[in-house]
């Protein structure tokens, strides 16, 4: 078995059984009702975290993803309700708009070597900054087209309702899987991540490839942005605050390395739904505050981090001893 | 030494211009920016108001430069501070006296930096990541300390320490210059900065050289814990209550930004409190101009951005040699490349 996809087992593992534990104490959670809610509930989570998944494979990181989601709720609202422009035709801006944003600090990363923490800092101040220029009141958004996105839904076996933003969440972690193994690109950036400057030495074209992973995330932030504003409905410059923090424990929980090169797309996806599971749990008993999810994520992110270190500890070792035969 | 002060002031020269750029620009905004006065023994004014509130970014921009020279970060000050005042005002509550009070809050910094070098230096983890589990647990934990309430306290002897003064000066300011001077002392006048810098440019390197490393850096996240902890405190005082939610709520972000405004490198190596602090108050100057001049906040952290990159781009150009390139004279061209080899 290949050493690598060890975390990823873990994380599966850890799901699945953090899944069995709920349904144990609480059968109820044993429908696909809860299993749609989950998906709707964290499909704005999910959509970033794909973004991030990217990013941190490269060995970069992109602290602007909370507030390009705040930044495209604003927007649309912005957009749609007060200048009357239709969704469809704001939905095609703010993801022109975010994109764009997201391929500049790949331009200033790349060409000004600057560490990705601190241009992507500076485009987390400037996308919330922007969020209330534009407006700092809470913006609802009513318009029949929104109506309509809101109430689609695939009736799955069992009651539950797969709705147009879970569903949407579970396409794009099906495109993200496709191009991380089976495109040119996807290539690239685990070569990027597992060491730049081979990667340079091989021909990857390094420049266009960075670019592309921050403009990658940059569209899915609008794009998380787009179906968080679907699921509330409005457009508020203090919403999605910490998300960044949210995605970047979800690719860590799903097995990704923080310095790049190991890791898979659909452990993010695992990643997600522990912490939707969580959060479920928490609902579900009733007593227990919110701020036991933040721990319990704390606890989770070292528990992985450690399992991570015992095996390339453990992998270094076998590969000395292999060595000294 | 005179030549020093020189070479010094030749050096923070882009960050000093700025400063007074921003002073200038409040001067004219809001011309009583430079008027102080004496009321109630204490000294009052916008000067010292920059001073004043930026003393907890202060405190942490000292602990976190720190960590920063030694190729690390800390992503779990706010978090610490969050925690410290909690403890702080949980027990002030509940009757312990002040000396118990303040030692317990600050053992809580020193601890969670215990805890961070730990995983650093001993487990070896990137210190981005091994920070980021406080970062996430810490308020999670600082909720469960106040149970999710917003624990207020009266206590004088602890509101001294973020309203009170001290020769009409207010207590944050005092604390501040305390700790900055103490770390700088500490750094300047024995070893240490040269260990922490070694350390920051090549771990490996360094170790086989005889530093201690592991030890080394476990002291300096105890260390950046400890301002941390300092920092929730004053924070605390000044509001007379924690707030686990809030207090210090994305301030590791400002201390990292002080950092890098003072020129040190976010890969480690060489690195200077006093520029650090000198960064810190230009970020607090700078809120402080928004919030009197009578501009919306809003451009508060759209100006931010600005500043960053634009001195992104100016450590960037003179690190790649662009401004080599305008200066004529050989002899220039040719330093300029020993000095990126």
């Amino acid at each position: 078995m290949n050493t690598r996809l060890l975390p990823f087992y873990a994380t599966l593992f850890i799901g699945v059984l953090a899944y069995l534990i709920c349904v144990i104490q609480f059968p109820g959670m044993f429908s696909t009702r809860v299993a749609g809610n989950l998906l709707t509930d964290n499909a704005f989570l999910g959509i970033a975290a794909v973004g991030m998944t990217f990013v941190i494979l490269s060995g970069g990181i992109d602290l602007s993803v909370g507030s390009v989601i705040a930044f495209t709720g604003v927007l649309l609202a912005v957009l749609i309700n007060w200048n009357g422009v239709h969704p469809l035709l704001a939905f095609a801006i703010a993801l022109t708009l975010t994109t764009l944003f997201g391929a500049a600090m790949g331009l200033i990363i790349h060409y000004l070597d600057v560490p990705a923490f601190i241009v992507t800092l500076a485009g987390m101040f400037l996308a919330r900054g922007l969020c209330f220029v534009m407006t700092t009141d809470s913006v609802p958004i009513n318009h029949e087209f929104y109506t309509m996105l809101q109430s689609l839904y695939w009736r799955m076996p069992g009651g539950g309702r797969l709705t147009f933003i879970g569903g949407l969440m579970v396409a794009t972690f099906a495109v993200g899987i496709l191009i991380a193994h089976f495109t040119k690109f996807g290539s690239y950036i685990y070569a990027i991540g597992g060491n730049r400057a081979s990667a340079e030495l091989m021909g990857v074209p390094v420049a266009r490839t960075t670019v592309g992973i921050y403009a990658l995330s940059g569209f899915l932030s609008g794009l998380a942005g787009i179906v968080f504003s679907l699921y509330t409905s409005a457009g508020y410059s203090l919403a999605a605050v910490g998300v960044e923090l949210d995605t970047i424990a979800a690719v860590v929980i799903g097995g990704t390395l923080l310095t790049g090169g190991v890791g898979l797309v659909a452990g993010t996806f695992i990643g997600v739904i522990i912490q939707g599971i969580i959060q479920t749990y928490i609902v579900f008993d009733g007593t227990l505050s919110s701020w036991w999810t933040k721990i319990v994520v704390g606890i989770l992110l070292f528990a992985f981090i450690a399992l991570q270190r015992i095996l390339v500890w453990l992998s270094t070792r076998k590969a000395s001893a292999l060595g000294a035969h | 030494m005179s030549r020093m002060l020189m070479a010094g002031l030749t050096r923070a020269a882009p960050q000093l211009i700025c400063l007074a750029v921003i002073l200038l620009l409040n001067w004219l905004a809001f011309p009583g920016f430079f008027d102080m006065r004496i009321q109630d023994g204490r000294i009052f004014g916008s000067v010292v108001d920059v001073l004043n509130r930026g003393a907890p970014v202060v405190i942490l921009a000292v602990g976190m430069t720190a960590v920063i020279a030694s190729k690390g970060v800390d992503l779990s000050v706010g978090a610490v501070m969050a925690m410290a005042g909690a403890v702080a005002a949980t027990m002030t509550v509940a009757g312990y006296p002040l000396l118990v009070v303040l030692l317990a809050a600050l053992g809580t910094g020193v601890l969670c930096g215990l805890w961070n070098g730990l995983l650093v230096g001993f487990f070896d983890l990137q210190p981005i990541v091994a920070t980021l589990i406080l970062m996430v647990a810490g308020r999670g934990i600082a909720q469960l300390i106040t149970e999710g309430t917003i624990v207020t306290f009266i206590d004088p002897g602890l509101i001294f320490f973020g309203t009170g003064s001290f020769f009409w000066i207010p207590m944050p300011v005092i604390l501040a210059v305390l700790v900055t001077a103490m770390a700088v002392l500490l750094v300047r006048r024995t070893a240490l900065g040269l260990l922490i810098e070694s350390l920051g440019v090549n771990r490996s390197a360094s170790s086989y050289a005889g530093v201690n490393s592991r030890l080394l850096l476990l002291l300096i996240y105890a260390f950046c814990g400890l301002c941390a902890a300092l920092a929730g405190i004053i924070v605390s005082a000044d509001i007379r209550g924690a707030d686990a939610n809030n207090a210090g709520l994305w301030l590791e972000l400002d201390a990292i930004l002080a950092v890098v405004i003072g020129g040190t490198s976010l890969l480690g190596g060489r690195f200077s409190i006093v520029m650090s602090v000198l960064g810190a108050i230009i970020i607090q100057a700078m809120n402080t101009g928004i919030l009197i001049s009578g501009f919306p906040p809003e451009y508060n952290l759209i100006l931010k951005a600005g500043v960053i990159i634009m001195i992104l781009l100016a450590q960037s150009l003179s690190r790649t040699g662009f401004l080599h390139v305008l200066r004529p004279a050989p002899t220039q061209t040719a330093e300029a490349k020993v000095k990126r080899a």
